[in-house]
């Protein structure tokens, strides 16, 4: 890879514009918070908004751990139930006690309890990294999961703890009881944790967990000890995700055993991961993606989770950088002013490709509709397609095998388009 | 004075094997020492010995005249022992700017510290980049480690060995793989930044090791059988016979 063109340019280039997109990007984000409940103003939205931003906070405090300090954890969301566990237990606790705690300080409890778990088993599973540490996040998890149904005074066994948000003292007159007021509670704790989170990889620690990822025995000899570096750097995600099981806890006003499951830790892996890991706000996009597909799906799908892993499989395949990943490919393109040259193939791309995509889910609806007996119509871009109808089976069928065919003819165009474009960026000078 | 490095009946045994046995090293303050020695004669393992990279089976090693045996090594760098690796062994999807930084920020006191803007830190900026400009990499400070070419990830390697301040620097194989030219720009480099330190180099370039090092010591077979300056070497018999005389050239 010839970088040896990139120069001055770069160097140049950073100045005041760049401090001032930097913090027009947060702005723009925050203002976007503020103005979504006012546009989409209905109570399905403002839930799912809701589910978003605890999503995005938990995908983020995952990402500490797997973007910035190369560990994968398998058992992330005991720290996200635990946390929903203490808020709820902080909730009644202040409720009974008549403590002057008002609800939006109850994250900070969700958060504390987080990160007292982490404090406790930390050391002991972040002394090896790569596989040792996955399976012992697995063990733990399970161990978990299962006391959770075991201690029923912690937990409350099957039913969970649940709790009344709007019983604890109102501030500024807020009573929390509407959905509104909640979802500009938990955007307010995304904001917060968000600006920490991201702070958190501008300081001497979050350099050295990135130093660690890539190469622990390296940061022995420039004087850390990477055992350390991972366990602050398991506290810190230990402590977020508790602020985001205690953001769940006031928005369902219950916890129960789920929310540290084998699947929460699933989802916040996925989402993270198809999100990409490599830049701070690819969690971010993973977790909305993740949180509208799962709300959107299971109404028109039964088998929604096997649309899940066929896009896990698709990006971990195609594109390991996740979405994230994908857009900043561009970015080089961008600044050679070569993007204009790949769009047509895009579009020219899309055409073969998505109907590649209808002729899968015909089929994987075809034969789940089938088997389950149900047989309701699959309806497609307002297409209704009988199930158990040969046609629908001779659609798919074609589809599939056209749409591949053309889709792969059309995805080398992609690919050579993109060398074009890369090229002749390289040779400007923007590293491609 | 205490000898900087003092190796003392160092033994290193991996299962039966004796690969490292009775190894007696002393290296003075100041001094510019080479081991040099036919391949699989111990050379990297005796780095890994003193650097903490591996524990001695028996023997002990000091630094400044402390035993550092046993100690791991972050312990041994804190005290102002640094070592570069045979293998480039950096940062790889790190800038070169940040694989430099992260080399300054214990010395410069920083740590484990996650209340600070590591960008506003003025002591650790002015010393990356004066270790950039050392390295001549400055040019190139944005590009990840991982697409240098090999002989600039050679001198980022010797950047980030150096970047720490340590007293005492081992290098293992600088100029491994590089060009006539190449080497002759590392030599320099390597002669003006460790100006004052003490230096512990492993080297096959036999003009590289004549010119640069005070001192020479020759490791046959895990145990050095001589000691001294670059004429004593030259005209030690019995490293004529067990090294020098197979490569003459």
């Amino acid at each position: 890879m010839s970088a040896k063109t990139i120069s001055t340019s770069t160097i140049a280039e950073r100045s005041v514009g760049d401090g001032l997109r930097f913090y027009g990007i947060w702005l723009a984000g925050i203002a976007v918070l503020i103005v979504l409940p006012l546009i989409f103003s209905s109570g399905g939205s403002l839930t799912s908004f809701s589910l978003i931003g605890i999503a995005i906070v938990f995908a983020l405090s995952y990402n500490i751990l797997l973007g910035q300090t190369g560990l994968l954890s398998f058992g992330h969301a005991v720290h996200y139930g635990l946390g929903g566990f203490a808020a709820c237990h902080m909730m009644n606790a202040v409720v009974s006690h008549g403590w002057p705690i008002p609800l939006p300080f109850i994250p900070l409890f969700g958060g504390l309890g987080g990160l007292a778990f982490a404090i406790i088993i930390g050391w002991v599973m972040t002394k090896r990294a790569g596989t040792v540490f996955s399976m012992i996040s697995l063990g733990i998890a399970e161990l978990v999961a299962s006391s959770s149904l075991i201690l029923r005074s912690v937990f409350g066994g099957e039913s969970g703890i649940s709790t009344d948000r709007t019983a604890l003292p109102k501030i500024l007159g807020l009573s929390f009881g509407p959905q509104l007021q909640v979802y500009y509670l938990i955007a307010f704790w995304l904001v917060i944790s968000a600006i920490a989170m991201y702070a958190l990889t501008r300081t001497p620690l979050g350099r050295i967990s990135n130093a660690v990822r890539d190469n622990p025995e390296r940061v022995q000899f420039i004087g850390y000890d990477p055992h350390v570096v991972r366990y602050i750097a398991f506290c810190f995600a230990g402590f977020f995700a508790g602020v985001a099981g205690g953001l769940a806890a006031i928005n369902f006003e219950i916890a129960n055993a789920a929310y540290l499951g084998a699947i929460q830790s699933g989802l916040v892996l996925f989402s993270t991961f198809i999100g990409g890991v490599a830049f701070f706000f690819g969690p971010i996009l993973g977790a909305i993606l993740v949180t509208y597909l799962q709300l959107g799906l299971t109404s028109v799908t039964g088998v929604w989770q096997l649309y899940f892993g066929i896009i896990f499989i698709g990006i971990v395949m195609l594109s390991p950088g996740g979405i994230a990943g994908l857009i900043m490919m561009h970015r080089p393109l961008v600044r050679a002013k070569t993007l204009p040259t790949v769009i047509p193939s895009y579009l020219l791309a899309a055409v073969p490709t998505l109907a590649l995509a209808c002729g899968v889910i015909l089929t994987i609806e075809s034969i789940a509709r089938t088997h389950s007996g149900q047989g309701s119509p699959i309806n497609l871009f307002g297409v209704a397609f009988s199930p158990a109808s040969p046609v629908t089976w001779a659609s798919a069928a074609i589809l599939v095998a056209g749409g591949f065919f053309v889709a792969r003819l059309s995805w080398r165009r992609v690919g050579e388009a993109w060398d074009r474009a890369a090229t002749v960026a390289r040779d400007r000078g923007y590293l491609a | 004075m205490t000898a900087a490095i003092e190796v003392r009946a160092v033994e290193k045994r991996f299962g039966n094997v004796d690969i490292i046995r009775d190894l007696n090293l002393s290296v003075a303050q100041g001094e510019r020492h080479a081991i040099i020695g036919p391949n699989g004669a111990g050379k990297s393992t005796t780095f890994n010995l003193i650097s903490g990279h591996i524990k001695p089976t028996l023997g002990e090693v000091r630094l400044n005249g402390d035993v550092i045996s046993g100690l791991r090594p972050f312990e041994i760098n804190r005290r102002g022992l640094s070592r570069s690796f045979q293998v480039t062994n950096v940062f790889a999807r790190m800038s070169v700017w940040e694989n430099v930084r992260c080399a300054v920020l214990w010395a410069t006191g920083h740590r484990y510290a996650f209340w600070k803007n590591v960008d506003s830190l003025p002591e650790v900026r002015e010393r990356t980049a004066q270790i950039l400009d050392d390295i001549h990499l400055t040019h190139r400070r944005d590009v990840p480690a991982g697409l240098l070419t090999y002989a600039e990830q050679r001198e980022l390697e010797i950047g980030i060995t150096i970047a720490g301040g340590a007293t005492v620097v081992m290098l293992d194989e600088p100029t491994a793989g590089m060009s006539h030219a190449e080497t002759d720009r590392a030599v320099s480099l390597i002669r003006r930044l460790t100006e004052g330190k003490t230096l512990v180099i492993v080297e096959h370039d036999m003009s590289v090791v004549f010119g640069l090092a005070d001192r020479i010591s020759v490791l046959v077979y895990g145990h050095i059988i001589a000691s001294g300056t670059p004429e004593e070497i030259r005209r030690d018999p019995k490293v004529k016979e067990a090294y020098l005389g197979e490569e003459a050239h």
